[in-house]
């Protein structure tokens, strides 16, 4: 049956193909965790523990046991779904992912769309008018973009739109207090609010959601800008343009019929790897704007030695890795159909 | 939850932004609430808030002016809060609490002497802090404890200490509704940790009405509350904001009414603008501490002469922004029992130059000075400082900097750091628990390996002796005296707990760091 479906063959052999980096992630994260600086078992026991009562917490949190057998036991809880509890949040840390997941990637898509919409159309124009201000501009901001920190950035636009202006909302994190969170769907709070209409609130979380997106695509629009001018000037300089052109077709239709599709495959490379950066490296817009992420998380829990959390967000990141090159290898099939996709 | 979540709804929506009224006030903390019962391994300080404004204890302090503007706890007055009234008897070992007839649980089941009881039985057994906190006022075992009758519960000692009836006021030993609890407790679980942990129980002044971890935690208030006066807020919204720059931007604009805990630096910027509470945290010493484990720090020279050499006041103006108080060039005879005190040291470098001559080190050392990257605030400049003024005596020092994780490890269990830096404080306002646990060899926060026989014998022989026997302070003097001398631990200033309110009055300090709700009103 696989046979005659070609391309579902390749999706499955490419998910099959992953089976191995997931078990060596699996082994690396528990091997890392294991070798931080740290012995949970001090921290947690308390400010005033003494021997015995750091030996009572070690036992509380099984890792008395040889590391061998720790490791097997955390297999198999994955096995059934389990990531384990995190001791410092005292949930299951599929729990804590489950809430904070959709945050992060709340907000560094809303970001990247921002990014995409600013930095494609700013690259395009500066590859077609080389040397003008268009293109001057395009080096600017893309330079400014990679050279301010994202907490800076963060906190000027905090000082500048919420303390002095007065137009921005309190940085107070994906809702004002005086909203309540709306009904959990997927957990983005603008399609969940949206889901159940309850407008109000999707305004509310627009409105949280602004500065902090802003920031981020302020960093992530740099590289994307600057892909897309690169690509662009090597597609409008490639034979098949002059061709192209030489033939009568339109400026319009030889500059996006098929000068901007021939340069989208390493635009979409380069998206795949931002979106990825950025998901892991918002951490520092989630401190500034009070961002119940995945990155605050993943700190906080490293900071305590909090083992099950901080194997459980390189899992989820892992995951989310091999799902996001998948989907980025099909996308080149379908922007560039010369690139067939079969199983290699 | 979700129930008791949907009832605020209508409230705050109908609520303009921009008069919050006089019963709701919005507080952001940079600390973040784990969980709702204290007495769960792993639960983070900022959680013990949550056991100070949802449950109730048999007693609790009373309330002073502070140094530094509001109002402090006050160690010397115990009030009753679930208790109405207490007995001692004639030879200090049994307690015996009345409890207040009409004080109920939220749920509206009366309070009794049996849910003292096992609340008293969970706090000693489930081991962690919570048993190591107990152990402090005397409390070991659940047989001390016995539920005599509905409204009488019981209290055994081993021997009488002063420190037991304070004991009684932190955070831990506080009162759960047992019912509530059994009901939801396994047999792998027989003290509901499972339960506790996201569902509080009590009878306190507040319940939480929502709490989203890592976001914002919701007070409201329980009406029927008996063990003080009625609070004047209806809700207290906290919110956590880990940036302390937007912490300060939320109140300096006012949309927020207090900001809990702020740096040193903003507190001083700020100070000048809205009120700014820097109470100086009572028991609380941030030290430079040389390690009797370390050779050149066992000559006695050597560490006068660091004492002499440390840039006092440069450390309190860079690291403290001036906020707490100054340790250092005090009177050399003591003549009082208050602790933390000034020293006879101040920065005197000819002194600590001729001290080094006379040392076994006259030509220097090498040391590292430690310090914890979650402390930096503090630790970094002052470690900077220190790092130049010993310079100048021959001693080269080289900052180490530790993770927050491995520096409890390094620092008090293993006790291997040579030169670090040390903040601890004691819950329980006696000069005699301090040194129990700072100076006494072997016991926690004795960062610097001292042993001293005397010491030894003036702690065992002071901590639970009463303060007013004729004993006592000629023996905490002597104290004093030896560790002053002897400098295991070189004080260099007592740090502040800094509060920012824009719209919000009566605030209190307490020892536990943690924000109490009750006495708050808006203006």
């Amino acid at each position: 049956m696989l046979s005659k479906a070609p391309r579902l063959r390749a999706i499955l052999l490419r998910v099959a193909q992953a089976v191995p980096v997931v078990f060596g992630v699996i082994v690396i994260s528990f091997l890392l965790t294991r070798a931080l600086p740290g012995d949970p078992a001090v921290y947690f026991a308390g400010v005033m523990a003494d021997e015995k009562s750091i030996e009572e917490t070690r036992v509380a949190l099984g890792l008395d046991k040889p590391m061998l057998q720790q490791f097997f036991i955390y297999v198999g809880d994955l096995a059934h779904g389990d990531l384990g509890q995190s001791v410092s949040t005292g949930r299951a840390v599929a729990t804590d992912l489950a809430k904070r997941l959709p945050a992060s990637l709340e907000l560094t898509l809303s970001a990247l769309l921002l990014a995409i919409a600013i930095a494609v159309p700013l690259g395009v124009l500066a590859a077609t008018r080389p040397g003008t201000w268009v293109d001057h501009l395009c080096r600017v901001v893309v330079t400014a973009g990679v050279s301010l920190p994202t907490f800076f950035t963060g906190i000027l636009l905090i000082y500048i739109f919420y303390y002095l202006l007065g137009i921005a909302p309190s940085p107070l994190g994906r809702l004002d207090f005086i909203y309540l969170e709306p009904e959990h769907i997927t957990g983005f709070y603008l399609i969940d609010a949206a889901l159940v209409g309850d407008w109000e609130t999707w305004f509310g979380a627009l409105k949280q959601l602004m500065l902090p997106a802003i920031t981020l695509a302020l960093f992530t629009l740099a590289p994307i800008a600057r892909m897309t001018r690169a690509a662009m000037l090597t597609a409008l300089s490639a034979e098949f343009i002059r061709t192209a052109r030489a033939a009568g077709l339109s400026s319009k239709r030889v500059l996006y019929g098929y000068a901007f599709r021939n340069a989208l495959l390493p635009v979409v490379t380069t998206l795949g790897m931002v979106f990825s950066f950025a998901l892991g490296a918002n951490v520092l817009v989630e401190k500034v704007f009070a961002w119940p992420g995945i990155g605050s998380y993943a700190v906080e829990a490293l900071v305590v030695s909090d083992y099950a959390a901080v194997q459980g967000f390189v899992l989820a990141m892992a995951l989310l890795f091999v799902t996001l090159n998948l989907v980025i290898d099909l996308l080149y099939a379908v922007i560039d159909p010369r690139i067939g996709f079969v199983s290699r | 939850m979700g129930l008791a979540g949907a009832s605020v709804l209508p409230f705050l929506r109908s609520m303009p932004a921009a008069a919050q009224g006089s019963d709701t006030l919005v507080v952001v903390t940079g600390q973040t609430i784990n969980s709702l019962d204290l007495h769960r391994t792993g639960t983070s300080r900022a959680s013990y808030q949550v056991g100070v404004n949802c449950y109730d204890r048999l007693v609790s302090f009373g309330t002073k002016e502070a140094i530094g503007g509001g109002y402090s706890y006050d160690y010397q007055v115990i009030e009753p809060e679930l208790a109405e009234s207490w007995m001692v008897s004639e030879d200090g070992m049994t307690l015996t609490f009345k409890l207040k007839p009409n004080a109920k649980f939220w749920d509206g089941r009366k309070v009794t002497a049996a849910d003292v009881k096992w609340s008293f039985d969970r706090a000693v057994s489930v081991g962690g802090f919570p048993s190591v906190q107990m152990k402090a006022g005397g409390l070991v075992r659940p047989d001390q404890f016995t539920a005599v009758d509905e409204e009488t519960f019981v209290i055994v000692l081993d021997r009488p200490s002063k420190l037991t009836i304070p004991d009684l006021a932190v955070p831990v030993p506080y009162i759960i509704n047992s019912v509530v609890a059994l009901e939801n407790a396994t047999e792998d679980d027989p003290w509901a940790l499972d339960y506790l942990h996201m569902t509080p129980a009590g009878s306190g002044a507040y319940k939480v009405a929502r709490w989203t971890q890592g976001e914002q935690l919701v007070y409201e208030r329980n009406d029927d509350w008996v063990g003080g006066p009625l609070p004047a807020l209806k809700r207290v919204v906290i919110r956590e904001v880990p940036s302390p720059a937007t912490r300060r931007a939320l109140v300096e604009r006012g949309d927020v009414q207090m900001a809990f805990g702020i740096p040193d630096k903003d507190a001083a910027e700020l100070a000048d603008k809205i009120d700014v509470f820097s109470t100086p945290v009572e028991n609380c010493i941030h030290c430079l501490c040389p390690n009797f484990a370390f050779e050149p720090f066992q000559d006695p020279d050597v560490r006068k002469a660091i004492a002499y050499a440390v840039p006092y006041e440069d450390i309190f103006k860079a690291a403290a922004y001036e906020r707490g108080l100054p340790l250092w060039g005090g009177e050399e005879a003591i003549d009082d029992i208050a602790w933390p005190r000034k020293t006879q040291y101040y920065t005197d470098l000819d002194k600590a130059k001729a001290y080094m001559a006379k040392s076994g080190y006259p030509d220097g050392f090498e040391v590292p000075l430690s310090i914890s990257l979650d402390l930096a605030s503090w630790m970094e400049p002052t470690a900077l400082l220190v790092q130049e003024a010993l310079g100048k005596i021959g001693i080269t020092v080289e900052i180490e900097k530790i993770p927050g994780a491995n520096w409890r490890t390094a620092v008090l269990v293993e006790k291997r750091l040579p030169l670090h830096l040390e903040n601890f404080g004691g819950w329980l306002n006696t000069p005699d628990y301090y040194f129990f646990w700072a100076y006494k060899d072997g016991h926690l926060f004795n960062s610097s390996n001292y042993r001293n026989e005397e010491i030894e014998e003036l702690v065992d022989a002071t901590l639970h002796m009463p303060m007013d026997d004729p004993e006592y302070a000629p023996k905490i003097k002597r104290m004093f005296e030896i560790a002053l001398d002897e400098l295991p631990r070189i004080p260099l200033y007592q740090p502040a707990l800094n509060v920012a309110a824009n719209g919000a009055e009566g605030y209190e300090f307490w020892f536990h760091r943690q924000l109490d709700v009750r006495p708050l009103k808006a203006v």
